[in-house]
């Protein structure tokens, strides 16, 4: 309930957190939306000898599509994604995601950087970055580097591919071309949970129904976010149809690798990804047709 | 005295609650709100085993933390005879353990420091050396021959695992309707397990104890449901004299059964500022609550009913194993150990029955009686609606025709079951019927049958539930020794204001308006002139306090009770100034009036100034009055629910379509806290049907100890209830009320329970154990060739 | 351990305070500064009795730390009434009867202020997906929803803001 003492360091620009990284090095932790790292201090799970606020870099929160990319600064709300007329309109699994996160009065202060970086294999944004194609981008002493999402996390649960000195600082997402679309449909106990599955699919589609591109990751089914490449590769070239989807989802449930837990036993949860597979890639279907199944 | 109902002024109005007005200012006056001059905090050193012996416990890197002032471990209470207490259920329990630990999370050692920020880092830093002994957790396992004995420091009066066995009912009876039933009836029988679950109020446990070494009087700000009781027991367990105890129970966030047992907190935190006579405040985290705190439920239940093939029933036969965790604590009258579980023959018209229940320890935390049971009602009436439905369903029988057709009859009150209880009143199939017309049963039937055939489901559930409350009779309802009556203290001033004490303890429940309700109607005054006070033992007087739902039944009548008092000692007084006799006036809310003559008349307020300023010289002065009530009977308020689920075949999820609650708990003093009520008790019964459980793993780590994975429901989990009301008055109760706070939680579980099983009764399902998790029906799908995406 | 001089508006009042890095938002008010109207519930940011905004934001304020609210803008259920004069919010609690023990009613009006804040006509679900980071155990929520409903219209009629069709006050 109450944390072990630490230093606190407000960082006030993206340079000033670096160089406190470099400073402080593995005793440190950035704090932004907190709302998984303030809990582990609160159960003494974790004792970081400084935390580095990073809260009031408001350059960092940005929603802006430009030059076929879509820009999400890195300390962009879970709230003000789910608010995002933009969002909503083109990316509409990003408010899937979003607004699944935790609950409402947590989402205001959750951010999307955080999410990825604390690399909880059941958050909810790895699996959905994964289906986009993602990529993020990462500053610290050496400068700025664009890391593609599928190699930014690695086997290991709450490690990735940034170095002690950097933080993220944007996430990047391909912009939807013509007959796109995309969903997240995430199986949990209750409203707030972290998911017993969740499964994020992306499919575009050329002239002729026949998909092009297939994206589709899976959360809190292994150690570490998973992306479901057979299934993925399945579908290229193939119409999205009931038995495709289904192929699709079968292959998806076989790269998952579930553990039982309070959320259900491993058998339950891999079928779930075939579940929610089925479902993700329909309502992508409908969204990439403009049909009415799905927002 | 008859159950005269007066419906003015106050009873039956949807009057706004007095309360509020300082809650929704953010000016409750909770236990953690108390802030003192000095105040000292505690915290506690908890066992993260389940079962060990404590080898060594290591102090001193505690007390050199900055701020800590003190660690009291089980020797040092031991030393003043207080390591271990006495339980509600006669059993002792730790309070600080000595030599080992029983359960993961039991309390070990009490830190007190200046600040809670000290404290907790001073726990931090105790060092408890503990050797780690064979845990058990199944309690079938605790029988063995071979488990190890749980509880060796009362190895000379229980010898093995077992706490009791408890049987009541006509066994012979039962058994041979059972024989008959065996060559040309119907026998049904099934395994229940109820699973533990916690009451969890939304404001944890938690008191400032305040002893004052110059006058020797200790306060105890705490949260407790029933102050008086805990006073007495502070004094008998401490040797404090009584009257230098005050217990106060200011505003409570909530109860539910939680806050009746006495904690280890409680008497360190006495112990404690005993020792440095300063206050000193303990406050539980949530993750203590859930762990350590009185759990409820936990009943392995093997039911039988014998019947005719006409589905008439007969016989019904229970037998029940209760994991009552590492301490008897279960907070329940003496007499009944196993509560009032054997109400399970519910609302129909069993010959014969019998029960038996035997109760075991386990490496677990204390407790059995909590989250709004009505002292075991739930685990009764659950049971009893589940092989209900399970007996029509193997018939082929309709669930609510079985319920009719079992029904005990209106004309049969007051009905005296198998089981040797008096019924006070009933109409259950008035219930069931304004249900079914609500829900629309026979339409919902006709869809279902629908919608099986194109292989949807969807499913009925019925809960017809008998409830027991408002204990009791003090010739047979005590609690440690202390019959259960009630009562109420009225203070009419002298400018016709009245201020009137009870000793019942809300913690939600509303008395403040509902218990003035019970007087302005009485009085013929409005609730706005009568403010009613409870919680403080020096100047409450004595009451067994809330839970149970028995404020309404019990302390309700002693208001009513003593407001008649002083309503008869103002008749004499109007008799005096109007020159009349007694028997020549009439009363009308408000005003006595001379017969025949309306105009002459004086108000009650006029007869409060006059009874201390113009007495009859036969009189005492002044207008108070004060009542003791031993209720001769318990009340039994009942309902039917009906609910309507629709199954995911995709996920197993189970989405509550409608649901529909009629309650009848006789004479209703206020609507809109009686629906408030009803409303928060189906929350509270939806909960464990489909997601709480407080389970532990085979080492007797706790699973769900903590609010991310005991699963209370939100807004989005809980539907839009659906009230509608009977109403059939207690007869034996002055104002005709019985009581409604755990009805629903009481009723509900098992209506959704009984329409899960009914979407798949086709298939062959008879039965599912709660809590009904998506895995749990998908399973079941996938086992039927029912699933799909 | 590091000690911090802050400086934090709450209900319109500058309080200035020197505060260890890690007491939580929620004690510094609650002990601290003797607001005691927030309350504590969990400790896992589950419950929401904890609810307050920071800077028009419904925070959990046992998840954030005093030092963080520096500079910021607090609003706690004792600045909802103003003058006297209760908020909307707190006459339709009181009105809808949303409230038994009143334990989460604080947290729970202020998670209800900015749904409405962000949301002036909120549908039934949108009410229940706003109050779904606070738990109440007393009251079931129906009453609850009602409340909120019953502060939007008066807010809403109170600000004559003119209500068009398709306009959803997004």
């Amino acid at each position: 309930m109450i944390p072990g003492s630490f230093d606190y360091v407000v960082a006030n620009s993206v340079p000033e957190a670096v160089a406190l990284l470099q400073q402080h090095g593995d005793d440190a932790k950035i704090l932004a939306g907190g709302h998984s790292l303030i809990p582990l201090l609160r159960f003494r799970l974790a004792a970081p000898a400084v935390l580095i606020d990073i809260n009031r870099i408001s350059e960092l929160e940005y929603i802006q599509e430009s030059d076929g990319v879509l820009h999400i600064g890195a300390l962009t709300r879970e709230a003000a994604l789910d608010d995002s007329e933009l969002i909503g309109e083109r990316y509409p699994i990003l408010r899937d995601t979003a607004s699944g996160v935790a609950d409402p009065v947590v989402r205001n202060w959750a951010t999307v950087g955080g999410n990825l970086a604390h690399a909880d294999p059941a958050n909810d944004h790895p699996a959905t970055m994964l289906a986009l194609g993602a990529s993020v981008v990462a500053e610290g002493s050496g400068g700025r580097r664009v890391i593609p999402i599928d190699e930014f996390f690695t086997d290991a649960p709450f490690e990735t591919a940034l170095h002690a000195d950097e933080i993220l600082v944007e996430i990047r997402i391909p912009a939807p071309g013509e007959r796109s679309g995309g969903a997240y449909c995430k199986l949990e106990r209750k409203v707030g949970d972290y998911a017993i599955a969740g499964v994020a699919a992306c499919v575009t589609l050329d002239a002729n129904g026949l998909v092009t591109r297939a994206g589709i990751g899976l959360t809190n089914v292994g150690a570490h976010p998973i992306k479901a490449r057979a299934a993925e590769q399945a579908l290229i070239g193939k119409p999205l149809d009931e038995a495709n989807i289904q192929h699709a989802a079968d292959l998806a449930a076989a790269a998952a690798q579930p553990t039982s837990d309070i959320r259900g036993p491993a058998e339950y949860k891999r079928a779930m990804v075939h579940t929610l597979c089925v479902r993700a890639l329909r309502r992508a279907l409908a969204r990439a047709t403009g049909a009415t199944e799905g927002r | 005295m008859a159950s005269e109902v007066h419906t003015h002024h106050g009873l039956g109005e949807a009057y706004k609650r007095k309360e509020d007005a300082r809650f929704i200012r953010g000016q409750g006056n909770y236990v953690d709100d108390v802030q003192l001059p000095g105040m000292l905090y505690g915290d506690i050193v908890r066992s993260p085993y389940a079962h060990a012996l404590i080898k060594n416990i290591d102090t001193s890197n505690a007390l050199k933390v900055p701020g800590v002032l003190a660690v009291i471990t089980g020797k040092d209470l031991d030393a003043a005879g207080l390591a271990w207490m006495p339980t509600l259920s006669g059993d002792t329990e730790a309070v600080l353990a000595l030599d080992r630990v029983h359960y993961q999370m039991q309390e070990v050692a009490f830190v007190v420091a200046t600040s809670r920020y000290a404290a907790a880092d001073g726990v931090a830093a105790v060092e408890v050396d503990y050797e780690p002994l064979p845990v058990v957790v199944d309690p079938k396992k605790a029988l063995d021959p071979d488990a190890p004995l749980l509880r060796p420091d009362k190895k000379d009066r229980q010898p093995t695992n077992q706490i009791y066995h408890w049987e009541t009912g006509d066994r012979a009876a039962t058994d041979a309707a059972f024989a008959e039933a065996q060559a040309s009836g119907v026998i049904v029988s099934q395994d229940v397990y109820i699973p533990r679950i916690h009451p969890a109020p939304i404001e944890t446990c938690g008191c400032v104890a305040d002893y004052h070494s110059a006058t020797g009087k200790l306060t105890v700000w705490m949260t407790s449901q029933a102050p008086h009781a805990h006073r007495t027991l502070f004094a008998i367990v401490s040797g404090l004299p009584e009257h230098r105890i005050r217990i106060i129970s200011p505003d409570v966030g909530g109860g539910f059964g939680n806050k009746v047992p006495i904690y280890p907190g409680y008497v360190c935190a006495v112990v404690a500022s005993l020792k440095t006579g300063k206050p000193v405040k303990w406050i539980e985290d949530r993750s203590e609550n859930l762990a350590s705190t009185g759990f409820a439920r936990d009943y392995h239940i093997h039911a039988e009913i014998a019947a005719d093939k006409d589905g008439t029933v007969k016989a019904l036969r229970v037998h029940t194993l209760a994991d009552h965790g590492a301490f008897d604590a279960a907070a329940q009258p003496t007499k009944f150990p196993a509560g009032l579980f054997h109400i399970c023959t519910g609302s129909y018209d069993f010959k014969h029955a019998f029960v038996d229940v035997d109760a075991v320890h386990t490496n677990k935390a204390p407790g059995g009686i909590a989250y709004r049971c009505s002292f075991r009602v739930t685990e009764a009436s659950y049971l009893i609606e589940r092989m209900m439905d399970t007996l029509a369903h193997n018939l082929g029988k309709d669930p609510a025709w079985i319920r009719m057709h079992n029904f005990i009859k209106p004309e049969a009150f007051p009905y005296r079951s198998a089981l040797n209880w008096t019924y006070d009143s009933g109409n259950y199939e008035g219930a069931l019927r304004l249900a079914m017309e609500k829900i629309d049963y026979d339409a919902l039937r006709r869809e279902q049958a629908e919608k099986r055939a194109r292989g949807e489901l969807m499913g009925i559930g019925i809960s017809s539930f008998t409830e027991i409350v408002g204990a009791g009779p003090g010739k047979h309802f005590d609690i440690a020794g202390i019959q259960m009556f009630d009562s109420c203290e009225i203070r009419v001033h002298p400018t016709g204001k009245v201020l009137a004490r009870i000793g019942v303890q809300t913690q939600g429940q509303g008395h403040e308006t509902t218990f003035a309700q019970i007087i302005a109607a009485e009085l013929g005054m409005s609730p706005d002139d009568v403010d009613v006070e409870h919680g403080d033992t020096d100047t409450a007087p004595y009451g067994l306090g809330t839970y149970a739902s028995r404020s309404t039944p019990v302390a309700g009548a002693a208001t009513a009770l003593a407001a008649r008092k002083v309503r008869d000692k103002a008749k004499k007084i109007a008799a005096y100034l109007l020159e009349v006799g007694e028997d020549d006036l009439e009363w009308e809310p408000g005003r006595f009036y001379v017969k025949g003559s309306p105009g002459k008349g004086k108000t009650i307020q006029e007869l409060a100034f006059a009874a201390y300023t113009n007495c009859p010289p036969f009189l005492e002065p002044g207008l108070e009055a004060v009542n003791y009530y031993d209720p001769p009977n318990l009340t039994y308020p009942f309902g039917s629910y009906i609910c309507v689920v629709d199954i995911d075949r995709g996920t197993g999820e189970v989405h509550i379509r409608r649901f529909v609650a009629v309650d009848d708990c006789g004479t209703v003093i206020n609507p809109m806290v009686v629906e408030g009520q009803i409303h928060g008790g189906l929350t509270q019964g939806l909960a464990p049907a489909l997601y709480e459980e407080l389970s532990y793993d085979e080492n007797g780590n706790v699973l769900g100890g903590n609010f991310q994975d005991y699963l209370i429901p939100t807004a989005m989990e809980t539907p839009s209830w659906e009230l509608g009301r009977t109403v059939t008055p207690s007869p034996h109760h002055p104002i005709g009320a019985k009581g409604v706070g755990e009805s629903p939680t009481v009723g509900a579980p098992q209506a959704i329970v009984n329409a899960v099983v009914d979407a798949l009764a086709h298939v062959g399902v008879r039965h599912i154990d709660i809590p009904i998790t998506p895995w749990k029906v998908w399973n079941i799908l996938k086992e039927k060739g029912l699933a799909v995406d | 351990m590091s000690k911090h001089h802050i400086s934090v508006t709450i209900n319109g009042t500058v309080y200035e305070d020197d505060v260890d890095s890690r007491t939580l938002l929620v004690h510094w008010i609650r002990d601290g500064l003797h607001l005691t109207g927030t309350h504590i519930g969990c400790d896992t940011s589950s419950c929401g009795a904890c609810t307050i905004l920071v800077d028009g934001r419904a925070t959990k304020s046992c998840t954030m730390f005093a030092v963080q609210a520096n500079g910021r803008e607090i609003m706690t259920v004792e600045g909802l009434e103003k003058d006297g004069k209760l908020h909307p919010i707190q006459e339709g609690f009181h009105q809808e009867h949303a409230l038994q023990c009143g334990y989460c009613t604080p947290g729970m009006m202020m998670a209800g202020v900015a749904l409405l804040q962000r949301n002036p006509h909120p549908s039934e679900r949108d009410i229940r997906v706003g109050i779904s980071g606070n738990l109440c155990r007393c009251t079931g929520y129906v009453n609850i929803v009602k409340a909120i409903q019953y502060a939007a219209e008066k807010m809403r009629a109170s600000e004559q803001v003119p209500v068009s069709a398709g306009e959803g006050g997004e």
